[in-house]
């Protein structure tokens, strides 16, 4: 035990710069991926079939393929195709366009959720369809989305690790970086472990936030 | 001023609307009355456009009513419309409930909207009720607010489709109270309505209508006290006379 405390003194402030990373990529493609999700939501409902049903074969590619992939793609293939990106930014592009298929779904179940009557009396007073949607679909229907957007925010940051197959010197590379060239196994993914955990845990409490007020009417 | 010609409408294979022809007067209250999946909240649905028709003309003031027309905003700013279930937003205030359309659809000042979306609440009794939220609201209060969110629309008619159909019996008459004070002002109304006593007393004209047709029409006493239709005098004595 006084081994662990010991090494992780030693390996905590390298960790960190993974760290940094690590949140970077998360909160990036946590961005991205909502308003790539919105668009897909939004094309979804638009009641426009040509729309709806891009959006649909789009949200179905990008769930056909796993993240590793697309992130090896974007890295590897681009170049070939004239697009260089650096490491963080395929990551960033890779991690968002992979979860806006599941924010997309996760949002247009919370829009179809909103009671009809409530878009019937939008449009009794006049309303057209974007201020419908601003005015009273998304502000009632953030309530239901928000919890399960929550979890996404947790899967994000552990998925952001994915990012370090193609380089990105984030927390899970920095570990591996580590332990590769100290053999001290153990010591040193615990320790990458509990930093993970140490961040998801205000997450896992927002969501329990969010689950509460979603409950209350 | 409303005006209705031939219309036809069919969900799928049923036929709900089969040909109905029908004009409301400015300043007259009309009820339409009849059994239930008799095609009266469609013909109100079809008014404002929440439902489109397939065959015949639907205008009001003059102006087709069309769903996929830019000219569609005008109408449903024009005519207002009061839910069975309310349909406020819960999510809002019920002074914003009020204010929303004047202040986002019609993008009126908003100085003057909130002082009329007052005076329209304590017209309908709920004054101190407006920075409550709906869902606070029981269901007499609500469709009241719907009743002032309608109203400050200024529109020139007003269609109710089953305003107190959804309320517990005891909170009735103040919604009909509202709706009696509103025919009194002059406003024209289109009610679809189940309460044949407000028929009786407030509407002008009242409508019978079974399988998608206007089956008989005329002033409101003389309707409901004298149907000539068996129809109309079958479904008076069940709904009247229930035992």
């Amino acid at each position: 035990m006084k081994g662990f405390w010991h090494d992780a003194a030693e390996f905590f402030p390298i960790l960190l710069n993974g760290v940094v990373l690590t949140i970077v990529v998360t909160i990036g493609s946590l961005l991205l991926s909502t308003v790539l999700g919105l668009i897909w939501a939004m094309m979804r409902v638009s009641g426009i079939r040509a729309l709806s049903m891009l959006s649909a074969s789009l949200i179905n590619v990008i769930r056909g393929i796993p993240i590793i992939v697309l992130l090896f793609y974007l890295y590897f293939v681009m170049p070939d195709l004239g697009v260089t990106l650096s490491a963080l930014q395929a990551a960033i592009l890779g991690l968002g366009i992979a979860y806006s298929a599941y924010q997309a779904e996760n949002f247009r179940a919370g829009i179809e959720a909103i009671d009809k009557g409530q878009i019937e009396a939008a449009q009794s007073i006049g309303m057209g369809w974007w201020l419908t949607m601003r005015r009273v679909v998304l502000p009632q229907a953030v309530r239901i989305v928000l919890p399960p957007y929550g979890n996404v925010m947790i899967m994000m940051l552990k998925d952001s690790s994915q990012a370090s197959t193609i380089t990105v010197a984030e927390l899970a590379l920095q570990g591996k970086l580590i332990a590769s060239s100290t053999f001290k196994n153990t010591n040193v993914f615990t320790l990458v472990a509990l930093m993970y955990l140490t961040m998801s845990i205000p997450l896992i409490l927002l969501v329990r936030h969010f689950e509460k007020r979603a409950g209350k009417k | 001023m409303i005006e209705l010609n031939d219309v036809h409408k069919s969900f799928g294979h049923n036929e709900v609307l089969k040909g109905i022809t029908a004009s409301v007067q400015k300043g007259e209250v009309v009820c339409i009355i009849g059994p239930s999946g008799s095609g009266k909240s469609t013909i109100l649905r079809c008014i404002n456009a929440l439902e489109s028709y397939d065959r015949g003309d639907i205008s009001v003031e003059g102006l087709k009513v069309d769903r996929d027309a830019p000219s569609i905003v005008k109408v449903r700013t024009q005519v207002s419309m009061v839910f069975q279930r309310f349909n406020l937003f819960p999510h809002r205030t019920v002074l914003e409930n009020v204010v929303e359309g004047p202040l986002f659809v019609k993008k009126e000042p908003r100085a003057e909207v909130l002082d009329r979306g007052r005076t329209l609440l304590a017209q309908v009794g709920l004054a101190e009720k407006a920075d409550a939220h709906p869902p606070q609201l029981s269901g007499g209060q609500q469709q009241r607010v719907a009743i002032a969110r309608a109203l400050a629309m200024q529109p020139k008619a007003i269609l109710f489709d089953e305003p107190t159909s959804a309320l517990d019996p005891e909170l009735v008459g103040d919604v009909l109270g509202v709706m009696r004070k509103l025919a009194d002002d002059g406003m024209t109304m289109v009610v679809v309505t189940h309460e044949m006593g407000f028929a009786r007393d407030v509407a002008d004209r009242v409508l019978f209508i079974d399988g998608g047709v206007i089956v008989e029409q005329g002033p409101a006493k003389a309707l409901l006290n004298q149907p000539q239709h068996p129809r109309t005098q079958d479904f008076l004595r069940r709904v009247l006379h229930p035992l």
